[in-house]
């Protein structure tokens, strides 16, 4: 027989996060299942699902059913709007399913800063990032990259924008070996093409990494940049915030990104909990003031973890032969119920039987 | 206690191969080398557990975490398209992916060009950069016979030594891409094994280095 219904730890965590987005003053941001299709065509490039679902309402205009939040929420900041604006939500996203050819429901839980950016946005939307890591798990790994690293040095190749982004395919796949070969294939000189391998190899503590990730400023981009990672690094050793780890090899969509990236992982979840990053672009398209940060949990995930166990010791296996006995194990298991424990009434599999 | 490290390695010659590079570096699990049933193999005191999986599995059992690495041909990683990290060609199993068919098979660019092949992605591409319309023919295995019988002008398949081709009077066309094995590993475990994992890629680096 089944045990009782487990609550899914999805379920468990989405008040949770939105009170601790509440304490840092995020106000809860509601929207429709659906936007008009052209929002979503218009801003093509800021979306990582490449299918829409599509729909006609009764007059024949032509709906998509929301594949992603930030883009309302950033249209939906006014002109003359206070900033920073601190928004959070809990929605769900309709995402296609490569293989099967179908869609599905992702819950999102996320929060976006909108405004200037400056040292302490990004410090404190990291920290929120990181306890909510923290509340599912005290063994999690937060990952933090800067684009302009990698932008600046594939800049330096001065190769075509094709040949670009597969040099920064083999950089997000930590594939050493093939950037030094594209590299010398294409005339990139080898001190260049170790740095892309050095940007694709490094990983660890904050602080060692940045050192030796020193060596990989070539630019005003690259400068800025590291600098960027330092302050930020350090801020949030300051303030007591857990180790966080730098993966320069993080990318993301170079596109939508244009600072800070970062991604939550924790062990037995193979897949990024948490991405986020800033995206100051996406303002400039929609011709708002300020930049933004932001990240979304992709809680959906959670559920492979298992729930927090309430009571379970307490609980209680009761069997029973027949109907003669019924009523005599529905007293029993109605008392144990009573003293709060946690009941299971079972039928013998043999009757008349004692196991 | 040091994590467990699970590999999972391509049934066949190539993981026989991969895994002799493993029990090098110090990652031995004796047990496998008996010949019987068992589906997983675990060493207790190297703390290494190796499965075999049908190749083009592999990189979904790494992509997955149900291995932390594994060794994969690039054939198939260019197919798939597998998010994982590619930590090192380990420069074994070399071999090339080719057009080939009959002696002037590709000379007549008027028509569509009908291509048998195990690798649709990898042959697509190849095509499209060359901006020649094809109609591709997805077939899984013997892939030779599809030009004799007419069911395609070309096919699009790995090329070891070309005895096949040629015992079927078919000539390697063009070549689409040099393929070796490699090191793959699951982007979450590298992450919290990092120690562990690094250690294997620099040991197995080692090893090719000492070999050239």
């Amino acid at each position: 027989m089944n045990a009782p219904a487990a609550r899914k730890r999805s379920e468990l965590a989405i008040p949770e996060l939105r009170a601790l987005y509440a304490q840092y003053g995020y106000r809860e941001f509601r929207m429709n299942k659906f936007e008009e299709y052209d929002f979503y065509a218009e801003y093509r490039s800021f979306l990582q699902a490449e299918n829409i679902l599509t729909f006609h309402d009764p007059s024949g205009k032509l709906l998509a059913l929301k594949p992603d939040i930030t883009l309302s929420i950033v249209k939906s900041i006014k002109k003359d709007a206070h900033l920073p604006a601190r928004l959070c939500y809990s929605e769900t996203v309709y995402r296609t399913q490569e293989d099967a050819g179908s869609f599905r429901e992702i819950p999102q839980v996320g929060l976006e800063y909108i405004g200037e950016i400056d040292l302490y946005a990004m410090a404190e939307v990291l920290a929120l990032a990181i306890d909510s890591l923290h509340a599912f798990s005290p063994r999690f790994i937060m990952d933090i990259s800067h684009v302009g690293l990698a932008a600046g040095l594939l800049a330096e190749t001065g190769l075509s924008a094709g040949k670009q982004s597969r040099l920064s395919s083999c950089v997000r796949a930590k594939n050493a070996h093939e950037i030094r070969a594209l590299c010398a294939e294409n005339g990139v000189a080898e001190s260049l093409s170790e740095k892309l391998a050095t940007l694709a190899s490094l990983y660890g503590k904050s602080e060692t990494v940045l050192k030796e990730a020193a060596a990989l400023d070539v630019n005003e981009a690259t400068h800025q940049a590291l600098a960027e990672l330092r302050s930020l690094c350090s801020a949030l050793r300051e303030a007591g915030l857990p180790e966080v780890n730098i993966d320069l090899s993080l990318l993301n969509d170079l596109s939508y990104y244009n600072g800070i990236i970062f991604q939550g992982f924790l062990p037995e979840i193979h897949a990024p909990v948490i991405s986020g990053g800033r995206y100051d672009s996406l303002l400039l398209r929609m011709h708002k003031q300020g930049g933004a940060i932001g990240f979304a949990v992709n809680v959906g995930l959670l559920d492979s973890l298992s729930v927090p166990k309430e009571r379970a010791e307490e609980s209680a296996t009761l069997s029973y032969a027949g109907d003669a006995d019924a009523a005599a194990a529905l007293k029993k298991a109605r008392s144990l119920a009573a003293e709060g424990k946690r009941v299971l009434v079972e039928k013998s599999p043999v009757a008349g039987q004692k196991g | 206690m040091q994590d467990w490290i699970s590999v999972a390695l391509p049934k066949g010659r190539l993981g026989e191969k991969a895994y002799d590079l493993f029990e090098k570096i110090g990652y031995g699990c004796p047990s496998i080398k008996e010949d019987n049933r068992k589906l997983i193999f675990e060493n207790e005191e190297a703390r290494v557990r190796y499965f075999w999986a049908k190749p083009s599995d592999v990189p979904i059992y790494v992509e997955r975490g149900a291995a932390d690495v594994g060794v994969a041909g690039k054939d198939i990683l260019l197919e798939y398209v597998p998010d994982v990290y590619e930590l090192s060609d380990l420069k074994m199993g070399k071999c090339r992916m080719m057009v080939a068919g009959l002696p002037g098979a590709l000379d007549d660019s008027g028509r569509t060009l009908r291509v048998a092949t195990k690798f649709p992605r990898i042959a697509a591409r190849h095509f499209a950069a060359q901006s020649r319309e094809i109609d591709i023919i997805k077939l899984n295995g013997s892939i030779e016979i599809a030009p004799l019988l007419d069911l395609s002008d070309v096919i699009v398949d790995i090329v070891e030594t070309g005895t096949t081709l040629k015992e079927n009077g078919l000539i390697p066309l063009e070549e689409v891409v040099p393929i070796s094995a490699r090191f793959i590993a699951n982007r979450v475990s590298y992450k919290f094994k990092n120690e562990r994992m690094r250690g294997m890629q620099e040991r197995i680096a080692a090893l090719l280095r000492e070999k050239q």
